[in-house]
């Protein structure tokens, strides 16, 4: 039965429609593309520009589904799965994440303040900027 | 401190943005409402400044130029002395570089020196923040068993993280300033590999 699913990335949660079998989850090939932007193309699994080569294409894609998991590995993507509660999280690659810091470029962000006002750090350019993380704990 | 530091160096180029690392805005606001900023002062509930600059343990420093260049990679500093008998750091060493800095330009780092001294992520730890990220859904979901799950599972691949260790205990029901903490800590956190560059050791370390 495909029912709502719920994927993380970014810090932001998506909702997907997906078939769960025991721990295997099938996201349907249209809330891929409208809620990921992944787009299953002659030349693999592709993102924007972005493309990734797929050997087997029938574990990754069946009857207008992907499977989650494949999709992870395909893309060199962590993925933390909970599929009893349809939730997953997908993170960053390792590899794609130290590239963008050895790049020495700062990434940039958008965060509220604590009147719920957004700053974006790229906004500072120009300045230098100390960033500061803390907590309360 | 930082708004101290901002009204005496804003005008010369310098903004300090802090980012609280917390589940709400509640649990910061007594540190905000003291500190009264005038400088971007932020709230990071989904931990995405952990994710995207690779910090590990609170509270880390980074130096970014007029550019958006990193110049001075993840550095755990401090703006005051309040804890300086744990960690052996004296702030206003740290503080006169940041002068040093912005008034003469002194104190960045060369590109390759960056990249050097810059704590990187792995397979497992970025793995790590999958988890946590999702275990923070599942726990603002109200799936608090699953929740625990899967802030364990982060734990355990990123032991040293304690953004993820220490930061996960108020979801967690332990306690961060209390035995629980001091059990974490037993085991050790991140190296800082610009403590060898960034020398504000002042005392010896007090065993925790």
């Amino acid at each position: 039965m495909t029912a709502t699913f719920t994927v993380i990335e970014d810090g932001r949660a998506h909702a997907l429609a997906a078939e769960v079998v025991g721990d295997r989850v099938r996201v349907s090939t249209a809330s891929l593309r409208s809620a990921l932007g992944y787009e299953l193309k002659a030349e693999g699994l592709c993102r924007g520009e972005t493309c990734f080569p797929v050997r087997d294409r029938a574990a990754l894609v069946a009857n207008d589904a992907v499977d989650l998991a494949e999709l992870a590995r395909v893309t060199g993507r962590p993925l933390a799965l909970d599929a009893a509660l349809r939730a997953a999280a997908l993170g960053t690659a390792a590899d794609e994440r130290v590239a963008a810091l050895r790049a020495l470029e700062a990434p940039d962000f958008t965060l509220p303040d604590f009147a719920g006002r957004g700053h974006t750090l790229s906004g500072y350019r120009g300045k230098k900027v100390l960033l500061i993380a803390y907590s309360s704990w | 401190m930082w708004q101290a530091l901002y009204e005496e160096l804003g005008a010369q180029g310098f903004v300090p943005i802090t980012v609280a690392l917390d589940r709400n805005a509640e649990e910061p606001r007594p540190f905000v409402e003291k500190a009264k900023p005038t400088h971007p002062s932020l709230l990071d509930t989904e931990h995405r400044v952990a994710e995207l600059f690779n910090i590990v343990n609170v509270p880390t420093m980074i130096w970014i130029d007029e550019r958006g260049v990193i110049v001075r990679p993840q550095d755990n500093q401090f703006g005051t002395d309040t804890y300086t008998h744990f960690h052996g750091k004296a702030s206003g060493l740290y503080l006169d570089l940041i002068r040093a800095w912005v008034r003469e330009g002194k104190g960045a780092l060369a590109p390759d020196d960056v990249r050097k001294y810059q704590q990187v992520p792995s397979a497992d730890s970025q793995l790590a923040r999958a988890e946590r990220a999702l275990a923070w859904h599942l726990h603002q979901a109200g799936h608090g068993e699953a929740a625990e799950r899967h802030f364990v599972r982060a734990g355990e691949l990123a032991p040293k993280d304690w953004t993820i260790r220490r930061g996960s205990m108020p979801m967690r029901g332990l306690d961060p300033f209390g035995a629980d903490f001091f059990e974490l800590a037993k085991q050790g956190g991140a190296e800082f590999p610009m403590d060898e560059v960034t020398k504000t050791r002042v005392a010896p370390r007090m065993k925790l």
